[in-house]
């Protein structure tokens, strides 16, 4: 069989799904990019050229970067924790200790539990009337009055941090724990003889194969939560006080509840961007980090 | 072997409960308030336990009664199985061929790459032009539509996992198949499809979780009864004026039970899966 008739025949029963890709993704892109230089509304009118209007105006507005602060700072502290908690969680489980199989399987449920649901649930939690929080914590005589954790700027991007990293370190935990177990239990052994304590075993001979799957890990994360949109709208919708708008929020805000479409359009790139410009850096990271793991 | 000291057996036992409590507790909270009396849940100091369960709300939501909370609860259900069993079936048509020819032909594989690269894109970077594009289809509201819309998140996804799951089945069994005479769809059928099937059974089983979680797509896309799905309806609950926090929590429950079955069932394959980028690196 020719390799000509081998690519044309990959390139046929690739066909369906190229078609489906450009219709649902690669339109929908280029249609952003025609929009973001137009003031076109929602509904009704198509718009005029207005050429980088948008951009300038979204890039100066203090909402713009203050969105941008409230999103990074959500992205780097729960993707941090996420991170830290993972990896602890995946060391105590490698251990060996009884009900380890059924730990193992309980890491499966906060990552099973549809987002929407979590963030329901913590709503609920963070409640100020009746909430659990609330009642835990003066029931253990840790605060004396009933407070609104999502109602205050300065808790709730907190609570919302922790009810994110509550469904997420999970995930993280299971993949270093898969990396945990790909290491040779000789080399282990060979450091104990050789006397290495628990951080030096750790940081010279287990770490090096946690390195590229926790990379993979935290680029996955730290795009998904750069891009975060549904537990932030359940819990707090971007309150109080904008205290908690991330930038699809912002996005949804000025091109749906605005219903400017043009300035969305030239919003969402932007956001797009900084994704893309995000996950690049990292790939290159994780290249090196692959490379000298290896 | 490391000899391990009775201190440290313990600190392990004391962390592993403590692991278990972090991830039980929310999560039996959740059941215990779905099951306690409306009077239990706003009782000061909260009572932690009802004094006696009450699981009337699991029939209040799961009742069709016309104009009732279960009305709109069990549309929403019907809705979310129409929407992820389309758009996963769907997914999986797309993703077998596909999967397959970018195995066998590596050459094509830069177009995976570049479906595969759309994960980074944010939802809102495609939301605008896809809503004007179904309002002027006409399906807006509808569950057609939106399961079209979901295979901007399934179809990549299945795609790849498809391909690694064609890349495990050797290509030389295919090749004694077709020296024997077999054409393509029949190697197909007789070989290659019975080995990938616990691959597409995976791929499918993922590709309905991603469906059931969807939130954003059916926030903008639905309105209505006919068309909004749990996700969507569970928002309008909790950010509604219900009052009943019980009533909240069992549309979560009832919510969450079928993709927790599914992660708990699937736990081996889940994880693999989960994990083979990952460890791949």
């Amino acid at each position: 069989m020719s390799g000509t008739w081998m690519t044309t025949r990959a390139w046929l029963l690739m066909l369906p799904l190229l078609v489906i890709m450009v219709a649902v993704i690669g339109w929908p892109l280029v249609d952003t990019v025609r929009l973001s230089l137009t003031d076109a509304q929602l509904v009704g009118t198509a718009g005029n050229y207005v050429g980088f209007d948008n951009y300038t105006r979204m890039l100066t507005s203090s909402n713009f970067t203050r969105t941008l602060s409230t999103t990074t700072w959500f992205a780097v502290v729960s993707v941090a924790a996420e991170m830290v908690l993972g990896v602890l969680a995946a060391l105590l489980l490698n251990q060996e200790f009884r009900g380890r199989a059924i730990l193992r399987g309980l890491m499966i449920l906060p990552w099973a539990l549809p987002t929407v649901v979590n963030a329901t649930l913590w709503r609920l939690i963070y409640k100020p009337e009746y909430g659990a929080l609330n009642a835990a914590l003066t029931q253990l005589h840790l605060i004396d009055d009933y407070r609104s954790w999502l109602g205050e700027p300065g808790t709730a991007l907190a609570a919302l941090i922790v009810a994110d990293c509550w469904k997420n370190f999970p995930l993280v935990a299971l993949i270093a724990l898969a990396a945990l177990q790909a290491v040779p239990r000789d080399i282990t052994a060979a450091a104990l003889v050789d006397g290495a304590g628990p951080f030096n075993r750790f940081r010279f001979v287990i770490l090096p194969y946690l390195a590229g799957p926790l990379m993979v890990a935290l680029v996955l994360r730290t795009i998904e939560a750069f891009k975060v949109f549904d537990i932030i709208w359940v819990m707090t919708r971007g309150g109080p006080a904008n205290s908690t708008r991330s930038l699809s929020i912002l996005v949804y805000q000025e091109a749906f509840s605005f219903q400017r479409a043009g300035s969305g359009a030239s919003l969402a790139l932007i956001v797009t961007l900084l994704v893309t410009v995000l996950a690049v850096a990292y790939a290159t990271l994780v290249r090196k980090t692959a490379g000298s793991a290896a | 072997m490391e000899r391990k000291s009775p201190v440290f057996t313990a600190f392990v036992y004391v962390c592993a409960i403590l692991l278990a409590a972090v991830i039980l507790a929310p999560l039996a909270w959740l059941f215990v308030m779905s099951i306690s009396p409306a009077a239990d849940l706003a009782a000061k100091p909260l009572r932690w336990w009802p004094q006696a369960a009450d699981f009337s709300r699991y029939g209040q939501l799961l009742s069709t009664a016309e104009n009732s909370a279960g009305a709109a609860f069990t549309a929403s259900l019907r809705n979310s199985l129409e929407v992820a069993g389309m758009a996963t079936l769907a997914a999986i048509l797309l993703a077998v061929p596909a999967g397959w020819a970018v195995s066998r032909t590596p050459s094509v594989g830069w177009s995976l790459s570049m479906v595969i690269a759309t994960y980074m894109l944010p939802p809102v970077a495609l939301s605008v032009p896809l809503y004007m594009g179904l309002s002027w289809l006409g399906l807006l509201n509808n569950v057609f539509g939106l399961a079209l819309i979901y295979l901007t998140i399934l179809a990549p996804f299945t795609t790849w996992l498809m391909k690694s799951g064609f890349d495990s089945i050797p290509r030389e069994i295919e090749a004694a198949a077709m020296i024997d005479g077999a054409g393509l769809l029949q190697t197909w059928r007789i070989i290659t499809l019975p080995l990938a099937a616990p691959v597409v059974a995976t791929s499918a089983l993922f590709a309905v979780l991603l469906a059931w979680d969807e939130f954003f797509y059916a926030l903008l896309f639905t309105s209505d009864q006919r068309a909004k799905t749990l996700t969507v309806a569970i928002a309008d609950l909790a950010g509604g004026r219900v009052s009943d926090y019980g009533l909240i929590a069992t549309a979560g429950v009832l919510a969450a039970l079928p993709p927790v079955l599914i992660g708990l069932v699937m736990q081996r394959a889940l994880i693999s899966g989960l994990t083979s980028g990952g460890v791949k690196g």
